[in-house]
């Protein structure tokens, strides 16, 4: 059974739009979508999430269709780029978020994450604000709040692409590993190949709101028979 | 034209002292004067009368005046619940939501802000001389509320505050990132849960602003009470009192109350910058 499959997904945002992208990422698989600026992929991830509106095809978790679904009946993970901290709430409590809007109580929230907050390795941050973080911080804490609630499927969109270059190494290895440990199926966005090598099972490739081809990186950057893919390759 | 050297540049960027600098901080010094000059103004033709401190606490403690002040406050505070319960909706609505008319909706809100206010009042008893206003206006007074009361002032104030509500909230939501709620909806917050646990308190300074301003502009609400509601013992409030007493040549009684207002909106803006404050430790 596939994490995600999506079907003929189909979508409009203005002129552009998003035609008939079929996609399975399999269970505790780590698949990295990769595609120029403006080839649709966050597009994507925001209707995986249930945060924009879609035309056609379906969406499943699972086997579970989730395509009618209101985003917060999902429990997908989701990590904007900048992190989407909420800058009102120190980092524990951005952290414990999504447990507390569930009903749980702060302490017994907390001690629901400490898992979490050890194996990010950000038990010192835990009482700082969030203002005070540095990139590669803001990203952890986004990451253990996406996990706190044991989500179906961890979607990034480009999590590391604001981070300087060693920050975005580390950041990437920091990222397979807790996906390894907590064997959540994961959809990385992103434009690097490097980024890509580091992380990503397998890739696909968009371009101008079409998924061009799915593979093993190693695969598409000998075999596509796609110009845009090798293109997209060869450019990193 | 020669370039500077290089430790001319450093000079120039460490300067603090430069042409913006000194036009700005000479624009607010001019403003702080004018405020200043105001109140110094009152303060001493009042002292320049040179009334006993015992007068001057008759005047500032007589039942009249106790009265409009308590009035003034109850109407202002009132007003401001009434604004803030309905602003905050509109001004996420404006905010937030795209709908056909949206643009005409949004000017038809600033509507009251550039009627001079006499006109409110006119407008306000045209509306409540016919139709559905004047049947509104029975029921009331069948109540035994009749409209020229409390209810009359406070409908003034809300009319010439709303708008002020409605369009600092909007702003104070334009400002809270909506990729933001986008974010809570993902961790499980309905519509209604992350525009109480994340847009709102995102807006709070701009949201305290609004009431502020809004507290501050009902509480001075004149124009239009003078035309609806008139200045009748049981309706006189702070302003409408000041005015009765400028026309009958009670300059010292008016620029008594003229300090209560001061005192009063000092203390509501003191409040404020304390709740708008930085909260800032890492």
């Amino acid at each position: 059974m596939n994490a995600l499959d999506i079907t003929d997904l189909t979508l409009r945002a203005g002129s552009f739009a998003v035609q008939k992208v079929s996609l399975s990422v399999g269970e505790g698989e780590y698949f990295v979508l990769m595609g120029m600026t403006g080839s649709g992929k966050s597009l994507l991830l925001k209707a995986v999430c249930g945060l924009t509106q879609i035309s056609a095809g379906r969406i499943r978790l699972h086997d579970r269709d989730i395509t009618a679904l209101e985003a917060r009946f999902r429990n997908i993970g989701y990590v904007p780029q900048d992190g989407g901290l909420f800058p009102h709430l120190d980092v524990l409590r951005n952290i414990i978020f999504p447990l507390t809007v569930a009903g749980q109580k702060a302490a017994a929230a907390r001690r629901a994450v400490e898992g979490i907050v050890a194996s990010l390795g950000i038990e010192s941050l835990l009482s700082r604000s969030v203002a005070y973080l540095s990139g590669g911080e803001r990203q952890k804490v986004a990451l253990a709040r996406a996990l706190a609630r044991r989500p179906e499927l961890l979607v990034l969109d480009e999590p590391v692409c604001a981070l300087d270059e060693p920050t975005r190494r580390d950041t990437c290895r920091e990222l397979r590993r807790v996906q390894k440990e907590f064997r959540v199926a994961t959809v990385h966005v992103c434009h690097s190949r490097d980024e890509a090598a580091l992380v990503s099972d397998r890739v696909g490739i968009m371009c101008e709101g079409r998924l061009l081809d799915v593979g093993t990186l190693d695969d598409l950057a000998t075999g596509s028979d796609h110009g845009a893919v090798q293109r997209l390759l060869n450019w990193n | 034209m020669n370039k500077p050297r290089a430790e001319e540049q450093l000079r120039i960027v460490g300067r603090r002292i430069n042409g913006l600098s000194v036009l700005s901080g000479g624009m607010l010094v001019f403003c702080l004067l004018v405020v200043v000059g105001l109140v110094t103004a009152d303060v001493f033709y009042l002292a320049s009368k040179k009334l006993p401190w015992v007068d001057l606490w008759q005047l500032f403690t007589a039942r009249t005046v106790v009265r409009a002040m308590k009035l003034s406050m109850v109407t202002s505070l009132a007003t401001l619940a009434l604004v803030v319960v309905t602003a905050i909706p509109a001004g996420y609505a404006l905010s937030r939501f795209r709908f056909p008319g949206r643009a005409l909706v949004n000017t038809l809100v600033d509507v009251p802000i550039f009627l001079p206010p006499v006109v409110v009042g006119v407008s306000l008893l045209a509306f409540f001389g016919f139709g559905l206003g004047r049947g509104v206006k029975l029921a009331l007074a069948g109540l035994g509320v009749p409209l020229v009361s409390w209810i009359g002032i406070v409908l003034c104030q809300y009319v010439m505050t709303m708008s002020y509500g409605i369009r600092t909230v909007k702003a104070a939501f334009d400002a809270a990132p909506k990729d933001l709620e986008h974010v809570a909806f993902t961790l499980g917050c309905s519509q209604w849960q992350a525009f109480w646990r994340v847009s709102l308190p995102l807006a709070r300074p701009g949201v305290l602003a609004a009431c502020i301003l809004v507290w501050a502009r009902g509480i001075g609400v004149f124009g239009p009470l003078m035309v609806f509601v008139g200045t009748g013992p049981r309706v006189q409030v702070m302003p409408t009192m000041m005015w009765l007493e400028l026309s009958v040549g009670n300059i010292e009684v008016s620029l008594a109350i003229a300090l209560i207002m001061l005192v009063m909106a000092g203390a509501g803006l003191t409040a404020v910058h304390f709740l708008l404050r930085p909260r800032s430790s890492p």
